[in-house]
């Protein structure tokens, strides 16, 4: 140990970033709204709205409108020429308002990433004081308690208590310790205890925050293959929309001809028309909904690396678990005790209780608690000091030695040996007893009180709270459950049953994980998974979407595409649920956008050819007041409606889990039947409204 | 026989079609059937084809170009060089190149439009060998695609869609030969004209006028028309022309056969896709349109003729008869029609320029809906799939999931094929309608003012990028700028469909299947089939409105009526 005094901390750390990357901010929050305000001029440039082929063709009709409203000034000329103006800001609006929110939480970051000096080792042993940038991959570094850890790397020796709060939001310290599956640090995150030596395994400007910093704002977004399918599909009608709006200044030139009705097809009108019809709803608020879907993921804490993983995980139909953490609370708890040769159960409970005592392991408190819940068994005066006798995987056993009183529990062959070598006889029942507990998934634990064998304790594995429920939900979504543990497949059947999952995968090693997840895969399905150490990288790799926990290896989360910073392995559930509700908002925006037209056509068909025959005025169902009110109306209808779903776009379509045809049909009444009657009665309200200002 | 006892005869029909005329085109097609094996041999020889070597996408599109590009080669040299041809009773001269090349294209696409009068324009062997001919080899061509993107989307990881010569030979040996030889018998029987004799001269004694009656090998031809939704008659006044359709039974007979393989293919796509739900599900939604439109322009039939009750002559209980093939009736003839608008056939028993402006609103829409309820042979189908890739991957995204059809992901790729092949119709429809009405060759041809004119136009090139070839009438039509843009949007109307759905069904055919459960979109429900109507309808709606409200529309309403 160098005498080289611990890095004072950058006073940048200092703000409060307790809560992590995963502050949720209310949907309309001031400071978000503002810089959206901005960024929505900012995005007029056409380089930007190129990009957009819906809006764009929205921004050059405004121009021609503009162009049309100054060689021929009039009130109606220059209102749809405004309209349609906003219409494209509006479009850009939604974008920075998504963007906005991953703009903020980018700041908090970066704020993280300031510039710290780490404690190189040079090859010759010293160590150098770099700073943090100047750090490449494969060196090796000191961090000491009160350090920032300068970058990504791997404990290469050492254990410390570190802070991570930074980026998990979660402020218990984790322990970090050199080989094994807890090796990982993160640039950013504070040692607060010990000394470790880290090698460092991220390239400068690739660190873990640069990627969160980077998947937050967007920066580097690129479309999804559906978000790309859809573009698309709206670039085509765009496409068909031209012609069929185009054509209507000859079609309406020659219906001149055969009325000989002196009237004239309206160029503004028919920029109007093309826009109404267009897909700009959909058009305008589709990246929106793809930012502010990966936004809803970093508020639930997981960062997915790409929006491909996002949409492939509503597709997601087969989901395997860890059966530990997920579906068991992860330790097995003491349930029952069970006497045999004829002694009681309270007897059982309180040579079980005192030969736990000492034993701090979770399984050994659980007894203790189950006694006292039980008996009201508390802990004693012992007399003599009693000694401890720990558990040792020569012995397999545990217990106490009070005076000449000896206590023991442990695995039933242990048991049983000990007992007769003290000259007990080993009770008729107790086979029986094992051997039922054993085949229902428990683990049973034999308690002797010197030779006598008294009873067992039932170890069990609790199946979560509300758990079933979960995958019943999942069940209804067509989404199959399979649970993966290292335990017997006698132990897994037990567990699988009582929890209801679909199927279990018992004796799980990584390989066998691996043929699992190809089995599925080759059936067709998409498989997702959550995995934490090295050898679940191939797994997570492998699979169509692949969690991996934060306080896994580096190779685990490099493998996966998204990354859980709670290591929460029920989130899975929640990306499925992102990942759906992504899917269904783009679906209903795009049938909504669609079932609009029908309306906007009633209201501008008749006002455009009104002068050539008037008679069309038949069509004008909403009894609009005049053609250019009608044609207004429609057009401040098609760009308010864009404001009025951002928030939709933002928070996303509402899923619950039932099935396919159930929630398609609740989708199909609210966005396409909706969809159709909507805008009749606002075009209707906005005409009202236009025509009591008494300018049109 | 009533209107309402024939439809009820015409549902039984086409019901045992469906399902055994189904079945058997699939067997066809799996190479089941073989008992022409011997005659299918040599021609494969001769063509130099290994019957059992299947081709790519490309190569199939590339072998029915080639294939459709000779027919149409072939179609107008006949009719260019006839008067130095045999089987030429009325020593009829060539045909003028204009008229030639509209008259090839249109029947080598399956759309039959007529810019002529077949009794005074080609010669008996024209007739047999050029237009004849095509009538077979093009329905079998349409045919042939729709299996092809089934298979598509039947097969997992296959680089091959099958094989284009063998499909077009087997659907001509075992499915058009044998239907519509036994379907020309009937016609023969019933008194339709079958001969080589030339026209025969006729003196009336009552007023001692001459007439001279034209006559022809029309029984057979007349059978493939219907059968292969074709439609181009032997004579100018088609169905309506008594040695056409003699009889009542000969007319059941033609909508029976029109609609007897564009319904059954439903039950073959069902079965080479091991799911007959998925078939009925689409044949439920081309039966729902259908039906509605048989229902819309029966009533709207039904009413008086607006022109007739205005000059106040004659009472109209039977409806609008004016036009319509009066040895039937107004509603047979309504069924008829309807019936060959809605298959791409465009044969007619009536004057579809005389329907009410209603009536002729069903007949122009129907064909508007992209030919799919239930659409050409072949193309019926083949349409209606991007029809149903398109309402899947709007509805899969509302269950929240990214869409799937009978197992196959659609993706980028799949999405744009469907797009451009669902949308070319109404693009070169409004395109080319709005250069007719824009110069003076195009707004010249009008027989009518006022939007009946205008309808006249639109209808034509409805009728022609459809493949319909069903004509409004009023329209002269045979004029170069008709002759040559006619053919323009017929070769569009056809290939650049075809060429897409090729294109899916190799990149269909190349991908796995998903495995579907409780959570996936179901294709076979009876929500999907209201879903598919409803884009069907949407997209039919929204590319045309403003051109049929400038049409029938406003005619409707000028007459006060609606």
């Amino acid at each position: 140990m160098t005498a080289v005094p611990a890095a004072v901390p950058p006073p940048q750390s200092a703000p409060a970033l307790g809560k992590g990357v995963a502050q949720a901010r209310s949907l309309f929050d001031p400071e978000i709204l503002v810089m959206a305000a901005s960024g929505s001029v900012k995005k007029l440039s056409p380089r930007v709205q190129v990009k957009n082929p819906v809006m764009f063709v929205v921004l050059v009709g405004t121009v021609i409108t503009l162009l049309e409203a100054i060689a021929h000034p009039s009130l109606f000329s220059w209102s749809i020429t405004v309209w349609l103006f906003l219409t494209v800001l509006f479009a850009n609006f939604a974008e920075a308002m998504a963007e906005g929110r991953g703009k903020a939480q980018a700041d908090t970051l970066r704020r993280m990433r300031a510039e710290t000096l780490a404690r190189r080792l040079s090859p010759s042993g010293g160590e150098e004081r770099v700073p943090a940038s100047a750090l490449s991959k494969g060196d090796l570094v000191v961090c000491e308690a009160g350090d920032l850890i300068p970058s990504d790397g791997e404990i290469t020796e050492g254990i410390a208590s570190v802070d991570e709060s930074a980026i998990t939001g979660e402020s218990a310290p984790v322990i970090r310790e050199s080989g094994g599956d807890r090796s990982a640090v993160t640039g950013g995150t504070k040692v607060l205890s010990d000394r470790i030596v880290v090698r460092i395994t991220a390239e400068r400007g690739h660190t873990f925050i640069d990627r969160m910093i980077g998947l937050v704002e967007g920066a580097n977004r690129q479309k999804t293959p559906n978000e790309i399918a859809l573009t698309i599909l709206l670039s085509t009608l765009t496409l068909v929309f031209l012609p069929v709006v185009v054509v209507l200044q000859p079609f309406g030139r020659f219906s001149d001809m055969l009325s000989h009705s002196h009237g004239a097809v309206d160029v503004v009108t028919l920029i109007a028309l093309l826009v109404c019809l267009i897909p700009t709803t959909i058009g305008a608020l589709l990246s929106a909904i793809g930012i502010a879907g990966m936004d809803r993921l970093v508020q639930r804490n997981v960062l997915a690396m790409s929006g491909r993983a996002v949409e492939a995980a509503g597709d997601v139909q087969t989901l395997l678990l860890d059966k530990t953490g997920t579906i068991t609370l992860g330790n097995r708890m003491a349930t029952r005790f069970v006497p045999v040769g004829g002694h009681s159960e309270q007897e059982v409970a309180e040579a079980a209780q005192l030969a736990s005592l000492a034993d701090e392991t979770p399984e050994g408190r659980s007894i203790v608690v189950l006694a006292k819940q039980r008996f009201q068994i508390r802990e004693r005066d012992l007399g003599e000091k009693p000694s401890f006798v720990p558990f040792s995987a020569l012995t397999r056993m545990s217990g106490i030695d009070i005076g000449d009183r000896q206590v023991r529990k442990g695995a039933a062959e242990a048991v049983r040996k000990w007992a007769g070598a003290l000259g007990g006889t080993v009770p008729p029942d107790l086979n029986d007893v094992v051997d039922a507990l054993a085949r229902s998934g428990s683990t049973p634990l034999v308690v002797a009180d010197g030779p006598a064998v008294l009873g067992v304790i039932e170890l069990k594995d609790v199946v979560k709270e509300g758990i079933r429920e979960r995958f019943d939900h999942l069940r209804a979504v067509g989404i199959r459950t399979v649970m993966i543990t290292g335990d017997n497949p006698l132990t897994a059947a037990a567990i699988a049953q009582e929890a209801g999952v679909d199927d279990y995968l018992a004796e799980a090693t990584p390989e066998r994980k691996m043929e699992l997840i190809k089995a599925e895969q080759a059936g067709g399905k998409l498989v997702a998974m959550m995995g934490d150490g090295t050898n679940d990288a191939p797994a997570l790799a492998q699979a169509d979407v692949g969690v991996a926990m934060n306080t896994g290896t580096t190779a685990a989360k490099e493998a996966g595409n998204m990354v859980d910073l709670d290591s929460n392995p029920t989130k899975l559930i929640d990306v499925v649920e992102v990942g759906k509700q992504l899917l269904i908002t783009r679906g209903a925006l795009t049938t909504f956008s669609i079932a609009n037209d029908v309306a906007k056509y009633f209201a501008i068909i008749p006002a455009l050819f009104a002068a050539i025959y008037p008679q069309l005025n038949k069509l004008n169902v909403m009894g609009l007041h005049s053609p250019t009110s009608a044609v207004l109306s429609a057009v401040i209808f098609n760009a308010l409606v864009i404001i009025a779903l951002i928030p939709l776009a933002l928070r996303g379509v509402k899923w619950r889990p039932t099935s396919a045809a159930s929630i398609l049909r609740r989708n199909v009444w609210i966005y396409g039947v909706g969809g159709v009657i909507v805008p009749f009665i606002f075009i209707k309200l906005i005409d009202l409204f236009l025509t009591a200002t008494g300018w049109y | 026989m009533g209107y309402f006892w024939t439809l009820v005869a015409l549902v039984a029909v086409l019901g045992l079609a469906w399902r055994y005329l189904g079945s058997y085109m699939e067997a066809v097609f799996a190479g089941r059937v073989r008992f022409l094996a011997w005659a299918e041999r040599p021609l494969y020889w001769a063509l130099g084809v290994d019957p059992g070597a299947e081709q790519s996408w490309s190569r199939y599109a590339g072998a029915l170009i080639i294939f459709s590009g000779a027919a149409i080669l072939i179609t107008y040299t006949i009719q260019r060089v006839q008067g130095s041809l045999p089987f030429n009773p009325q020593h009829l001269g060539a045909v003028t190149p204009a008229l030639s090349w509209n008259t090839a294209v249109s029947f080598a696409t399956n759309t039959n439009w007529q810019n002529y009068a077949g009794e005074t324009t080609m010669s008996y062997f024209s007739q047999m060998a050029a237009l004849a001919v095509q009538q077979f080899v093009s329905a079998a061509v349409g045919i042939a695609v729709a299996v092809a993107l089934v298979r598509g989307f039947a097969r997992r990881n296959s680089p091959t869609i099958g094989n284009f010569w063998v499909d077009i030979t087997r659907c001509i040996f075992y499915i058009l030969l044998p239907i519509s030889f036994l379907g020309g018998i009937i016609f023969v029987a019933q008194g339709a004209v079958q001969t080589l004799a030339g026209p025969e001269t006729v003196h009336n004694l009552l007023d001692g006028a001459t007439q001279v009656i034209a006559r022809g090998p029309v029984a057979f031809m007349e059978s493939i028309k219907q059968l292969g939704t074709n439609g181009g008659g032997y004579f100018n006044a088609n169905g309506a022309h008594p040695f056409e359709d003699p009889t009542g039974l000969t007319n059941f007979l033609s909508y029976a056969l029109v609609l007897s393989i564009p319904f059954s293919l439903t039950y073959t796509f069902g079965k080479i896709v091991g799911n007959l739900r998925q078939g009925l599900a689409l044949l439920a939604a081309m039966v729902i349109i259908f039906g509605t439109w048989v229902g819309f322009s029966s009533y709207a039939e039904s009413q008086p003729n607006p022109a007739v009750a205005a000059a106040h002559v004659v009472t109209q209980p039977a409806g609008n008869i004016e036009g319509k093939e009066v040895r039937f009736g107004p509603m047979p003839t309504t069924l008829y029609d309807i019936a060959s608008t809605q298959t791409s056939t465009g044969s007619v028993s009536g004057a579809n320029d005389s329907f009410n402006p209603m009536g002729g609103f069903g007949l122009i829409t129907g064909m508007m809906l992209g030919e799919v309820t239930p659409g050409g042979v072949g193309s019926g189908l083949y349409t209606i799939l991007l029809f149903a890739i398109v309402t899947v991957f709007i509805g899969g995204l509302m269950i929240g999931r990214t869409p799937e059809y009978l197992g196959k992901k659609v993706q980028a790729k799949e999405m744009k094929l469907a797009a451009f092949g669902v949308l070319v119709m109404p693009v070169t429809v409004l395109v080319l309608t709005g250069i007719a009405v824009s110069v003076h060759a195009g707004r010249a041809a009008i027989g009518n003012g006022g939007p009946h004119g205008f309808t006249e136009i639109l209808y034509a090139y409805v009728s022609q990028t459809n493949n319909n070839g069903s004509a409004f009438a009023g329209l002269s039509g045979n004029t170069a700028f008709y002759n040559v843009t006619g053919g323009i949007a017929m070769l569009l109307g056809r290939f650049a469909i075809i060429v897409p759905s090729l294109a899916l069904a190799g990149a269909l055919a190349t991908k796995g299947t998903v495995a579907s459960n409780i959570g996936t979109f179901r294709t076979d429900t009876p929500l999907f089939v209201g879903l598919l109507i409803g884009v069907i309808l949407i997209i039919g709606g929204l590319t045309f409105f403003p051109a049929v409200s400038l049409g029938p529309v406003v005619e409707q309403l000028s007459k006060g009526l609606f």
